[in-house]
């Protein structure tokens, strides 16, 4: 019968599906813009933007990032924080895709009423996104990006500190802090000596494991094998096979829960009973459930210190519980909070230093007036240092504890 | 080299799990010459009907006790599911270019996701899935077998025992051979081809339920995501294995997943590959094999069985 012809069809699908397979990005984009706009005479509107991952395998950390600066502008206006100024958000879906990132930025960029921006999530789509806003002149604070790179630039581990976009700042400490303070706890807390490294090949992952690793090896301590896995793929049990047989007495995972939950599950059934510690992005109840073997004893870094022991911290619970959310504010709840918090002071600043009004070149003023503010956030002090950085280097450890995450050493970072 | 059996038995659950999706594939591919890029949310689809049931019924009624009911719930959904895509999606795009069909796949893939995402409770994230707990089972020194890998490896050569019987000695399973050979003649011939093309469908629905519950087992969690990877895997294995060919399918798939496992342990150990070795360059060599493969047996490892392509 018609062979050829079925086999250039075949050939046609095949390419279709690889092409697939970098083009997962299709998808919904949320425009809601809160329409509560200008009615009120004299009263200007400013947009916060938010771009996080609303969908997918990351939403329940997006859905907190979007509810909690939502608070933050509704917070503003009850207290008519900056007078004569209402504030809205504009939460856009990144889907934790780069390039849809982008697109996102270019729509907030094109939005005149848009004076800052809190996202994203990932360090991955924060890259797509730094150029675009730096371009514009608008502000973006990350709650979540752990990545040095974005802040310092790509030559900082080599102590070239090298600021590459003005408009980037960070609520969220770095992986250079959150990377080492794991492998000074694996050393010297918890007594480990033969690590093995586990990546997903993603910014935020690979960069964490690099440091990782450096630092481990710095303090004596040995590692006796690494490997990558893929994002989104279930079966790692190759991966855990070489893990028993290396003879590690620990694992150090970069990347996030939905893996970081099947890789410790994969180990623990492999014959492996050993801690698999990661950073924040297995800071998550989505970690413990994605794992069917106990995982107790596992472990993971976050930055700041549990938000529920801050006293700074209870008035958000407290708001955020009555405001009635559907999602909880999860992992980046409070430092996205305090981000969208950044921008409305900076915008207040602004204000105050043009006379009580909105000056033409808003968003320059507020760039500017970011690096001088500082306030008592929900998660502690907020500043940014001449990188844009949070200059608060608090970090906790947490473990699994009879199936849930309980703090068990919080500490300032020391060098 | 001592791990060397660890590593044949790992990637031979996982191929079977590739394999049972990849009937899906070439059945309907062997019928009506179409990839049905649906296939892997079939699959997502059936793991959801399945955690209904286990949902629905009493916590306190044992995994291995409700594994039937939940697989013939999966079953019902998935077949369900593929029928209707077949008479909805399908079948008034017959005739069309073959474009529009394939165009038709993709489209209902995303579709289903988004459904499944918005409507069924919770599944913006992962939902987790009854897993049999405790150790696995020691073969020898170096051999394990998870408990909830058994389920995948009894039951892929059980469903392709009956399947290969239904297809050569049932009077159904020749109409099927009939109309994969020629359509218009089978027709002529009394074989109500409709009726066999539904068929087609349904019986790769009822494998992916089985493969649906064998990943949730595997995995504890089930998400709207998952038909995709696995889909495009198990599409893979269906090619390597000749498509259109029941037999191939399973082949395919077992070699794809041994492929996948023993690049994963044994790339990094050969000198000067360190670099090109472990779980993030697995796709790259099976997809290498695959190539390989092509070139030297383009009709795939047993062949697109032209004259009997069920």
């Amino acid at each position: 019968m018609h062979l050829v012809k079925h086999r250039s069809f075949l050939l046609l699908t095949t390419a279709l599906a690889t092409g697939a397979l970098t083009l997962t990005a299709c998808g919904s984009r949320d425009d809601g813009k809160d329409s509560n706009d200008n009615g009120g005479g004299s009263k200007t509107t400013v947009v916060i933007g938010v771009d996080a991952p609303l969908t997918g395998s990351l939403s329940a950390l997006g859905q907190g990032i979007k509810n909690s600066v939502d608070l933050a502008a509704k917070t503003a206006n009850k207290n008519n924080e900056v007078k004569g100024v209402t504030f809205t958000t504009g939460p856009l879906d990144d889907q934790a895709v780069p390039g849809t990132g982008q697109q996102n930025a270019t729509k907030l960029v094109a939005d005149k009423n848009v004076l800052g921006v809190v996202g994203p999530l990932n360090s991955g789509v924060a890259q797509s996104m730094q150029g675009v806003f730096a371009k514009a002149g608008l502000t973006e604070v990350s709650p979540a990006n752990t990545n040095p790179a974005l802040s310092q630039g790509d030559n900082w581990a080599k102590g070239e500190k090298n600021r590459p976009f003005k408009t980037y700042f960070r609520t969220a400490t770095t992986d250079v802090i959150q990377g080492r303070f794991a492998a000074q706890y694996y050393h010297n807390d918890a007594k480990k000596q033969k690590v093995f490294v586990v990546d997903d090949k993603q910014t935020y992952g690979a960069g964490l494991a690099t440091i990782f690793t450096q630092e481990f090896k710095r303090l004596g301590g040995e590692v006796v094998g690494t490997d990558h896995l893929t994002v989104k793929e279930t079966d790692f049990s190759g991966i855990a096979n070489k893990i028993k047989n290396s003879g590690a007495d620990s694992v150090y995972f970069g990347g996030q829960f939905p893996e970081g939950g099947l890789l410790s599950d994969q180990v623990k059934k492999a014959g492996a009973h050993i801690p698999l510690m990661g950073g924040d992005g297995i800071y998550d109840p989505g970690f413990i459930s994605a794992s069917g073997e106990s995982n107790d004893g596992d472990l993971g870094t976050s930055v700041g210190y549990p938000v529920e022991q801050l006293p700074s911290a209870q008035t958000f619970v407290k708001n955020y519980q009555a405001a009635g959310y559907k999602d909880p504010y999860a992992a980046y709840g409070g430092y996205s909070y305090d981000a969208a918090w950044a921008i409305i002071q900076a915008v207040k600043k602004a204000v105050e230093d043009n006379n009580g009004k909105l000056p033409s070149n808003a968003r320059a003023a507020v760039v500017d007036a970011m690096s001088k503010i500082s306030f008592d956030g929900v998660t502690g002090k907020v500043s940014f240092d001449q990188y844009g950085d949070t200059t608060n280097k608090q970090l906790t450890v947490y473990q699994v504890v009879g199936g849930v995450w309980k703090s068990v050493k919080s500490a300032t970072f020391q060098d | 080299m001592h791990e060397l059996p660890q590593t044949l038995v790992s990637g031979l659950a996982l191929g079977a799990l590739y394999g049972l999706i990849a009937i899906g594939y070439t059945m309907v591919y062997g019928i009506v010459q179409l990839i049905n890029f649906a296939h892997g949310e079939i699959v997502m689809i059936g793991g959801f009907g399945a955690l209904t049931i286990r949902l629905w019924l009493p916590g306190s009624v044992p995994l291995g006790a409700a594994l039937p009911l939940m697989l013939l719930g999966g079953a019902l959904t998935s077949v369900a599911v593929a029928t209707a895509a077949e008479r909805f999606a399908y079948r008034p795009l017959r005739g069309a270019p073959r474009l529009a069909p394939l165009i038709t796949a993709i489209g209902l893939s995303i579709a289903l996701q988004q459904i499944v995402w918005a409507f069924y409770p919770d599944a913006k994230k992962s939902r987790s899935f009854p897993q049999f707990g405790g150790d696995a089972f020691e073969i020898t020194g170096n051999i394990h077998i998870q408990r909830d890998d058994l389920f995948v490896l009894i039951a892929a050569p059980l469903c392709m025992l009956a399947l290969g019987f239904f297809v050569a000695k049932s009077r159904t399973g020749r109409a099927m051979q009939a109309t994969a050979q020629d359509p218009d003649t089978a027709r002529l011939m009394g074989v109500n081809t409709d009726r066999i093309i539904v068929l087609a469908f349904a019986i790769g629905g009822a494998f992916a339920a089985v493969a649906a519950v064998a990943q949730g087992l595997r995995a504890g969690q089930i998400n709207f995501e998952m038909g995709f990877i696995l889909g495009l895997k198990a599409f893979t294995a269906a090619v390597l294995g000749g498509i259109g060919n029941i037999y191939g399918a399973m082949l395919g798939g077992v070699v794809l997943g041994i492929a996948e496992t023993a690049s994963t342990t044994y790339i990094q150990d050969i000198p000067g590959m360190q670099q090109l070795g472990g779980g993030g360059w697995k796709d790259v060599w099976a997809f290498v094999l695959l190539i390989v493969v092509l070139l030297v047996r383009p009709q795939g490892l047993l062949g697109e069985r032209v004259a009997d392509r069920a």
